[in-house]
């Protein structure tokens, strides 16, 4: 690689200059095309082609299969279910170690295992989730040892939640794992938008006769609304791409377009590859949107809570 | 102003935090201990430790992670170092292609990957070598916002074109800039970059599942199907091994932020 040498002022025509510069970044961009964008863009193109290469918009005929549209509708609610469930949790947490004056102590703990538990997923949080509210899990036998004598002298035992149409390898199951992910990554994306929030604001909302919920009304959620929206678009996103953790706790039973697309990679479960990268490319295409909705957010999140 | 007075509805949210947090671990580690029936004992990791496949997809991913590293760091020390000192303006396509990992879902990428190298002219899944340098690139895209924004980070602490035009005045060539001036200086940046790459790669389980290599989350999948205890007793010894290395994170880059949005 040629690499041009520092020469503050130098002689050469500007265009000439940037040509070189641009060039050092080559090496990057190159491995990026050969394994990013090829792959990616060979699966979009995939996607538009017959199985003799020529063009045909047939392929998005898979979005009216009925099992293409329930995996697209599961995962959409367990993101969403996810994205509000976790959202609303990690908002009180990051509220709770932030205005909410917890101890000090309290809150290093809550960052720290925050940034752990966001990163932490796949297979052995299924397994976790198995060992403690699975029907051998340890909160499941504590809760199904509760007994009382009932009438008959038979043991009355009201509170095994497998009892009450609970179960874990279900969607139900699934948002709770979830959950584990999904709370700490609002914690950690909320909390600076929450440190913004000065102590001034509440204190002259005060001073003008504002009760504490109209302070929150009318000053602290305007205030953060663009990041609690942005974040929680940011858990849709992380719960709409995840694989592994469905993949081990329900063992592909609950049908995901993750787990679909896993099952249409290994033997074409569509009957037509095609209609697979179709299937694949409307996942990305959801994808981008959250993230482009995410990051105007965060931008215009910024620049309200700057401080 | 009565700040200091105890908020029990702040305590009442972080305690349910702290519940979430630990009972799931709670739970795997009681579960992972109960092998034999009545009794405390290590017999399920025992059995997982004698299981010759454990090691091999132990060895196999630690390998995996540290090759993914050291690429990673060969591409991004330089490209960075390079972006930050002559072309500023190539950020925004950087950041941009940097956060494609996280729009592209693993499982869809992994998919591109098997279309494209799965057929000429660049058959990669052939042979156990070429596949393998295929997922070490995979890992390296996968890892790619991590290692991306820790360099970033890095690199804005220091004066980069200073401590270049120093290090040229006294003689050095590029490399004795990047080698002896810059990488010093980064540190921290890489071993966060490195430290986060490895719990990724660890924990992977798409990649290598697809692509039919030996690594450590497949095999725990495949041990989770059939086995009860053994799998508590691995999520266990994988929960030690990501929390050391991102603890470990947490602690070196303690007042920086090595801010990670997503990723599974």
């Amino acid at each position: 690689m040629t690499t041009p040498r520092l020469r503050p002022g130098s002689s050469h025509p500007w265009h000439e200059q940037t040509f070189w510069n641009w060039l050092g970044l080559a090496p990057f961009f190159l491995f990026v095309l050969v394994f990013l964008i090829v792959p990616s863009l060979n699966l979009f193109t995939g996607a538009f082609v017959t199985s003799s290469g020529d063009f045909t918009l047939a392929n998005l005929g898979v979005f009216r299969n009925p099992n293409v549209i329930k995996a697209y509708l599961t995962s959409l609610q367990v993101s969403l279910l996810t994205a509000v469930i976790g959202g609303l949790f990690g908002f009180f947490v990051a509220y709770a170690v932030t205005i909410g004056n917890a101890p000090r102590w309290m809150r290093g703990i809550i960052i720290t295992f925050s940034g752990l538990a966001a990163n932490f997923g796949g297979v052995p949080l299924a397994f976790a989730f198995i060992a403690t509210l699975g029907r051998t899990g340890f909160i499941t036998a504590i809760l199904r040892g509760i007994c009382f004598p009932g009438a008959d002298g038979a043991a009355f035992c009201p509170f095994n939640p497998y009892d009450h149409g609970f179960n874990l390898y279900s969607l139900t199951g699934l948002v709770l794992a979830y959950t584990y992910f999904q709370f700490p990554l609002m914690v950690l994306t909320i909390t600076p938008a929450l440190e913004g929030i000065r102590r001034e604001w509440r204190e002259a909302s005060a001073s003008l006769g504002a009760s504490t919920w109209q302070y929150w009304r009318d000053v602290a959620i305007p205030v953060l609304t663009p990041s609690i929206l942005g974040t929680s678009i940011l858990l849709f996103g992380n719960a709409f791409g995840a694989y592994a953790t469905a993949q081990a706790l329900t063992g592909g039973s609950i049908p995901l377009v993750t787990i679909f697309i896993g099952q249409q990679i290994r033997g074409d479960v569509l009957g037509n590859p095609h209609e697979g990268y179709a299937m694949a490319l409307g996942m990305v295409v959801i994808m981008a949107v959250t993230i482009v909705a995410y990051s105007a957010l965060q931008r215009q999140a910024s620049r309200w809570t700057r401080s | 102003m009565n700040a200091r007075r105890t908020n029990w509805w702040a305590i009442f949210w972080v305690v349910i935090a702290f519940l979430y947090f630990f009972l799931p671990m709670y739970g795997t580690l009681d579960f992972s201990l109960r092998m034999q029936r009545g009794e405390i004992s290590l017999l399920a990791y025992e059995i997982v430790f004698a299981d010759p496949r454990f090691w091999q997809g132990f060895q196999y991913s630690t390998l995996m992670a540290l090759i993914t590293i050291v690429i990673s760091t060969l591409i991004f020390v330089p490209t960075v170092y390079w972006m930050y000192l002559r072309v500023p303006q190539a950020r925004p396509v950087m950041e941009i292609i940097t956060i494609l990992p996280f729009i592209i879902p693993a499982i869809v990428y992994v998919f591109g990957l098997i279309r494209t190298f799965s057929r000429p002219p660049f058959q990669l899944t052939l042979s156990t070598v070429t596949t393998d340098m295929l997922i070490v690139a995979g890992y390296v895209v996968i890892s790619m916002p991590f290692m991306f924004r820790a360099i970033d980070v890095g690199m804005r602490a220091i004066d980069v074109r200073t401590l270049t035009e120093a290090a040229q005045s006294l003689g050095s060539n590029w490399f004795q800039v990047l080698a002896f001036v810059i990488v010093p200086n980064l540190r921290i940046a890489i071993l966060s970059g490195a430290l986060i790459s490895f719990a990724t790669v660890m924990g992977e389980l798409i990649l290598a599942s697809f692509l039919v290599r030996p690594a450590l989350a497949p095999y725990m999948a495949l041990l989770g199907l059939t086995k009860a205890y053994e799998p508590a007793a691995l999520a266990i010894i994988s929960y030690a091994l990501t929390w050391f290395s991102l603890g470990l994170l947490q602690l070196i880059s303690r007042g920086g932020t090595t801010r990670q949005i997503t990723g599974r």
